[in-house]
């Protein structure tokens, strides 16, 4: 995401959470060249689109886990769900729901604040527990992991300041311990 | 043993009891066409890489055996993509390996280079790119392995020039025995018995239902279940449709056989499943063709649907028993279930569905009117004499379009593996070849390749390989001087506005055309010259053989589902409304 992206209308999150069109899939697939494009394909061949994607090697580097959300009605999703699952490459595969799993979503972004304001960020960035990652004269570079929601109200809050550039990785998910 | 990764893959296909290769040599797959020449494996040396596709998945169809195709990179690769795609949607275990520029040069545009992974990764089962020699004969084993279990398919191996030419270190390898042990497929793991409560819950429905249909698709024939289908049938005394992928697997000539369902399907097998109140989908895919408008198919049917891919189940219509397993296996299951349940004893009486349906073939038989004197020939009529005049096994591979239809209409299968087409992708072309490598699998059996002028105009150039490697297909050329099956909508939904389907009677001249390339050729012209061109061709199997029927172009195909229509709009022969 871009800096003018990041000026652009949000509130994803909020449909993930409510709405229930967003979907969160989480795969565990083998860690190697072409898979993603094999994954990504069953959805570009819709014209479903991917919201948000993370991709790392699992604890064991032979496999690695891809977490995407994407934006399709609950009964297109099953037919997707079920072609990703033919997928040799792909090991396993499961939908979480926002109420069974813990979300994660990191973001590093960049605000100005050569208008005098730093004291006011310094408060923000305490009351979302985030952290200053660089700072000079006249930015500030802070990174926060947290809910994909608390992410937008902490961008949002950043608007007043003027975010320079400001990257989020994709969320990633696992289920909730008890569910 | 020390080798080089050409050797190792020759020896790997060896090892998979490849006996022979449809392909063509090129550039980047040339060290491997070397150890070729010392190996058992037959060579089929192709004029098209379609044509080698082709030929694979007929050569697959009618053994039970993967078709192996050995192509080059770039052009070869592409010209391969609508085999490996047919064969995708028909469920053909193909092997297809391509040539591949020289690892290094990937990426670089290079000559005759081409992304052949990522342009058929969404018409294969699985693709492979070996980056390292010593990877062959694992990466070849997991190939077939992948191919032939589970829904079949195909698979392609792209192997880079440098790991299978001699000259280049990079080929060095050591051989070791390509065993099930050494797979690394983690995420495959193919279906195979269904859930015995699912099982059970299906027998239930089956002894609760009045109007059961049997609902036979081509996964009877890829399971090899037609000797359960048929033990299920005939215990529960239940009428059977066979889809197009189907023919065959189901005797025709039995009395509980309905023949073909779907948009040019029979009355009966239409009408019969619109009317059915338990649809028993075994290996089918509710596909558009068969079903007609979708809202408006069987709507009084529950479903039974038995499928080895678990994304068929509930794709299109939403069973209330879904089972996913291999129907040689569920199916026996199945028969075993309804035994225990009591048989045949335990079906409710069926005497007034049995008795609609019989009413509905009296009234409704496939029908057409023999040609008067002076007019071109009648296809049907053609292909009821082909019928008669043909050994009950023959093989009859067929392409695309109006003569496909009648063909598969006209035909009596009552062998599995008869009838070998190409369903779902649709493919013109595909008899010529596809009868090459039905003929190579099977060269004790009479194989008949039906085609229609359009069709043949596409892959032609495989006669020329059937006469130089000497395999006796035989040609049914239906010449109706049209794209007949464009040229019918264009009647029916088009006002009579034809657009582009006009070909010609005279151009080319297909008897000198196929003599040119090594073939006997007749041209039949009247009906009693049909019986006497067909048996002379019987007679000739020391090459191919073209028999021309110059065929009437207004002759259109029934019964017909309108596209988009509901079944139950099935529009009948002239004669019968």
């Amino acid at each position: 995401m871009t800096a003018a992206d990041a000026d652009a209308p949000t509130g994803k999150a909020t449909a993930i959470d409510h709405g229930h069109r967003f979907h969160t899939i989480v795969t565990t697939v083998e860690n190697k060249p072409g898979v993603l494009a094999r994954v990504a394909g069953l959805f570009a061949r819709r014209g479903f689109n991917i919201e948000s994607l993370a991709v790392a090697p699992t604890a064991d580097e032979r496999f690695s886990r891809i977490t995407f959300t994407v934006d399709v009605a609950s009964s297109s999703l099953e037919q997707v769900v079920k072609q990703l699952d033919k997928l040799i490459n792909v090991v396993e595969i499961s939908e979480l729901s926002p109420d069974e799993s813990v979300e994660r979503e990191l973001m590093l972004v960049t605000v100005d604040v050569a208008g005098g304001r730093r004291h006011d960020l310094l408060e923000l960035v305490d009351d979302f527990r985030a952290y200053v990652l660089d700072a000079n004269q006249s930015q500030m570079m802070l990174s926060l992991a947290a809910r994909p929601g608390r992410l937008d109200e902490f961008e949002e809050r950043l608007r007043a300041f003027g975010i320079v550039q400001l990257q989020r990785t994709g969320r990633v998910a696992l289920p909730s311990l008890d569910s | 043993m020390d080798m080089n990764g050409g050797q190792a893959l020759v020896k790997a296909l060896e090892c998979e009891g490849t006996e022979v290769v449809f392909g063509l040599p090129g550039g980047a797959i040339l060290p491997v066409y070397d150890p070729i020449i010392e190996s058992p494996i037959r060579h089929i040396l192709v004029r098209h890489e379609q044509g080698a596709g082709h030929m694979a998945e007929g050569y697959a169809h009618a053994t039970g055996r993967p078709g192996v195709v050995m192509i080059t990179s770039g052009p070869g690769a592409t010209n391969g993509v609508t085999p490996l795609c047919d064969a995708y949607m028909d469920s053909i275990p193909l092997v297809c390996i391509t040539g591949q520029v020289p690892y290094a040069a990937i990426g670089t545009d290079a000559f005759q280079e081409c992304d052949t992974t990522g342009i058929t990764l969404s018409v294969t089962k699985h693709n492979f790119l070996v980056t390292d020699a010593q990877d062959i004969p694992r990466i070849v084993h997991e190939a077939f392995h992948i191919a032939t279990t589970g829904r079949p398919g195909p698979v392609l191996v792209d192997i880079p020039k440098d790991i299978v030419d001699p000259r280049n270190p990079r080929s060095a390898m050591t051989w070791y025995e390509p065993t099930d042990d050494i797979m690394e497929l983690p995420g495959y793991r193919p279906a195979t018995a269904g859930d015995p409560e699912l099982i059970r819950a299906a027998a239930e429905l089956i002894c609760a239902a009045e109007r059961p249909v049997l609902y036979a698709g081509g996964g009877i024939l890829k399971a090899r279940a037609a000797a359960e289908l048929l033990a299920l049938a005939e215990l529960i005394d239940v009428p059977v449709v066979t889809t197009l992928m189907a023919r065959g697997c189901f005797p025709d000539s039995h009395e509980l056989c309905l023949g073909m369902p779907g948009m040019h399907g029979n009355y009966t097998a239409v009408t019969a499943m619109q009317s059915s109140d338990l649809l028993i989908a075994l290996g089918a895919r509710f596909d558009d063709r068969v079903t007609g408008r979708l809202d408006g198919f069987a709507p009084d049917a529950k479903v039974v649907h038995v499928d080895i891919d678990a994304a068929e189940l509930g794709k299109v219509r939403n069973p209330d028993v879904a089972i996913r397993g291999d129907c040689k296996l569920v199916i026996a299951e199945l028969v075993e279930s309804l035994r225990a349940c009591g048989g045949l004893e335990a079906q409710p009486d069926r005497r007034a569905w049995r008795s609609q349906i019989s009413g509905w073939q009296e009234r409704y038989p496939l029908v057409y009117e023999q040609s008067e004197p002076g007019e071109l020939l009648k296809p049907q009529y053609v292909l009821e004499v082909l019928r008669d005049s043909t050994p009950d096994d023959t093989i009859v591979t067929s392409g695309v379009g109006q003569h496909q239809m009648w063909a598969s209409q006209y035909w009596r299968f009552d062998h599995p593996y008869t009838w070998i087409n190409s369903g779902g992708l649709g493919t013109m072309g595909f008899s010529v070849p596809a009868a090459i490598g039905a003929k190579v699998g099977m060269p004790d059996r009479m194989v008949w390749a039906v085609d229609g002028d359009g069709c043949f105009q596409m892959t032609a150039q495989e006669l020329v390989t059937a006469s130089m490697e000497r395999i006796p297909i035989k040609v049914a050329l239906f010449n109706n001087a049209y794209l007949g099956m464009v040229r019918q909508w264009q009647e029916m939904f088009y006002e009579e506005r034809y657009s582009e389907v006009y070909l010609s009677y005279e151009i080319p001249d297909y008897v000198k055309w196929a003599e040119a390339m090594g073939c006997v050729a007749l041209r039949v012209e009247s009906p009693e010259e049909v019986a006497p061109a067909i048996n002379k061709a019987n007679e000739i199997d020391d090459r191919p053989v073209v028999l021309e029927f110059r065929s009437s172009a207004e002759e259109n195909v029934y019964p017909m589902v309108p596209a988009g229509q509901s079944n139950s709009d099935i529009v009948v022969d002239p004669s019968q409304r």
